[in-house]
């Protein structure tokens, strides 16, 4: 238990909206926090496995902060609050792998803006979090350096590929974390965690400074343990930035006051939400069915107006994303070249070509190497207008189910995933099973609209908790807010208290 | 190597030739500067043939009139003024590279003895 001296609140389970507040009264300061935050990292990591890179400099960093606010500087709302960052993001103090072999080590020579408008923020960077290498995967089995493990039962996977983003907030070593999306990898660990985690729309948050994947599906976002917690977080990274060329020029409005305008207690009266059909039935366990469908309920009681949507194409949706993805990350890995940045294998007598092809075998895992092959093939001569062109039609039609569905409805709902956390080595061996993990999720990225997942209950066969993902159309996060902070409010009023009450206590080292 | 016919035959009757083979594997690895091993060559061979199989079905919807989706959110006018902006110094931009002499990268011979 990692209480500040002299407090009687338990910091790191304490909201970050919370430990703002008692920040600006000066009722503990960010050395305390920061120094909870780290004894909790000290006492459970070993076993959990979320962070790849601890901040060495986070309590310097939180004591500047005390001693401005000490000086009476007016500080943002969050400053003091410390944060989890994913490993995709580049930062200029710690190393930032992306979960490879290949970029073992890297410092990177600047910061990803999400990362320097943190730092503008004065939140405190507690370190890096764990991932599937290169984001590729649905359980952070693919990180080069070791899987991270569900806080709610270590013997199963934290969800990937920011797994360890959202095993960091389950197992109270953050209040907040950043993660990135792509085709779920926010919205899943989320789901099997027990945490939130939303993919803004794309081009609402910057890419610069994120490690690629693939850029017409790739977007940076918030995970926590609360919607507001989410919300406040999303403010401080999200708008537009002229280092990244698909960034959203618009005004946002204030995430967090949506959050908070969604706890009044009277937000879902009115709220048209689409019960979208194909995102439930075959392939879903029956405990995430029983658990979304009293989420419906309780909905509905509370006023709002459930109508069943079609998404005709959503069929589709994991097969075109499985060419359209590996298509541009075989574009996008092709920087890593052993020329300019991390690994390079030595080749006695060879070209710089030898040098790149040994270098490459050896720095990236199987995942990685499976979907270049797969994306170098989807984009040759002769197969190209066969895949990759029918995979971007599939695109314009998934779009089109979405303005269909919006048309009969404020927000979307399905479970963010379709099973419960599996077990370590369950679906490994079969990439084709690992994928289908992402059938609710991708069409979200397919189509660029924001999605949110967040905790609904525990499924009554194993105990573990299932994730409602709420979809919203593009550049419409505020609605997620609202509707979400308003479901969780009402989950929250049924269990007695927010659903992470509930996990496991670990063993503390 | 060749397939074997029984499998040649379920492919087809399934509506889609893949073809993947250990040496399309091998070219497509050369292609994108991977040195696979023979092992890993014959292992891809068998998932990529059941993955394509599997995306393939993007052709049943995928007709004609459909037009092509790049980008979820198209946006126009992206370019900035040409005006200079913070750069890397040379130092940080040699500062992660595996080899260098200063100024430029250093690499290995660009051409082999036959070129």
């Amino acid at each position: 238990m990692s209480a500040a001296a002299g407090s009687s609140i338990d910091l790191t389970r304490t909201s970050a909206a919370d430990l703002a507040a008692h920040l600006a009264a000066g009722e503990v300061s960010s050395v305390e926090v920061t120094r909870a935050h780290l004894d909790r990292i000290a006492a459970v990591d070993g076993d959990v496995h979320a962070f790849l890179h601890i901040n060495a400099a986070a309590l310097e960093t939180a004591a500047q902060v005390d001693a401005d606010r000490a000086d009476g500087a007016t500080l943002p709302p969050l400053a003091g609050v410390p944060i989890a960052i994913k490993d995709v993001l580049c930062t200029l103090d710690m190393p930032s792998t992306s979960g490879s072999r290949i970029l073992e080590g890297w410092v990177p020579p600047y910061d990803a803006t999400v990362v320097a408008r943190l730092r503008a923020a004065r939140m405190i960077p507690l370190g890096k979090t764990n991932m599937d290498e290169f984001a590729m995967g649905s359980s952070t089995e693919h990180s080069a350096y070791g899987p991270t493990k569900n806080p709610w039962d270590l013997t199963r996977i934290p969800g990937g590929s920011g797994g360890g983003s959202a095993a960091a907030v389950a197992a109270f070593e953050a209040p907040v974390a950043l993660g990135s999306d792509t085709g779920g990898s926010i919205r899943q660990p989320a789901a099997v965690t027990g945490s939130v985690g939303v993919k803004p729309t794309y081009g609402g948050v910057s890419r610069y400074g994120a490690i690629a994947l693939a850029s017409s599906l790739d977007q940076v976002g918030p995970v926590s343990r609360s919607v507001l917690d989410a919300a406040l977080v999303h403010d401080v990274i999200g708008g537009h930035d002229p280092r990244d060329a698909t960034s959203i020029p618009d005004a946002w409005p204030s995430m967090a006051a949506a959050a908070r305008a969604g706890q009044t207690g009277d937000a879902l009266r009115g709220v048209r939400v689409g019960v979208v059909k194909q995102l439930e039935g075959e392939g879903f366990q029956a405990g995430v069915k029983s658990v979304y469908h009293e989420t419906l309920e309780l909905m509905a009681a509370a006023g709002a107006e459930i109508v069943e949507v079609s998404a005709p194409h959503f069929e589709y949706a994991v097969a075109a994303y499985y060419l359209i993805l590996p298509a541009e990350a075989s574009s996008n890995l092709a920087k890593f070249d052993s020329v300019r940045f991390g690994l390079r294998s030595e080749v006695p007598g060879g070209t710089v070509e030898d040098v790149m092809g040994a270098t490459r075998e050896a720095g990236f895992g199987p995942e990685v190497k499976r979907r270049i092959i797969l994306g170098t093939y989807a984009l040759s001569a002769g197969y190209y207008d066969a895949y990759y062109g029918s995979a971007q039609k599939v695109r314009t039609l998934i779009q089109r189910d979405f303005a269909a569905c919006f048309e009969q409805a404020d927000i979307l709902v399905s479970p963010s995933a379709p099973t419960t956390a599996f077990r370590f080595g369950e679906k490994l061996a079969d990439p084709l099973a690992m994928y289908l993990n992402d059938v609710t999720t991708i069409p979200a990225n397919l189509a660029g609209v924001p999605g949110m997942g967040l905790p609904m209950g525990l499924a009554p066969e194993d105990g573990l908790p299932v994730g409602l993902q709420i979809m919203a159309p593009a550049r419409q996060d505020a609605r997620l807010y609202t509707a979400g902070a308003a479901i969780e409010q009402l989950l929250e009023a049924q269990w007695g208290g927010p659903l992470w009450a509930q996990a496991p206590e670990l063993r503390t080292a | 190597m060749s397939e074997r016919p029984d499998v040649w035959a379920a492919r087809c009757l399934r509506g889609t030739m893949s073809e993947i083979t250990p040496e399309r594997v091998a070219h497509l690895a050369s292609l994108a500067r991977i040195a696979l091993t023979d092992a890993e060559i014959e292992q891809l061979t068998g998932e990529l043939g059941t993955i394509i199989d599997s995306v393939a079905k993007v052709q049943e919807v995928a007709t004609p009139d459909v037009p092509a989706t790049s980008h979820p959110i198209p946006l126009t006018g992206g370019l900035r003024a040409d005006e200079p902006g913070v750069t890397l110094t040379t130092e940080e931009a040699l500062a992660g590279a595996p080899d260098h002499d200063g100024s430029r990268f250093r690499v290995t011979a660009i051409l082999g003895e036959e070129q």
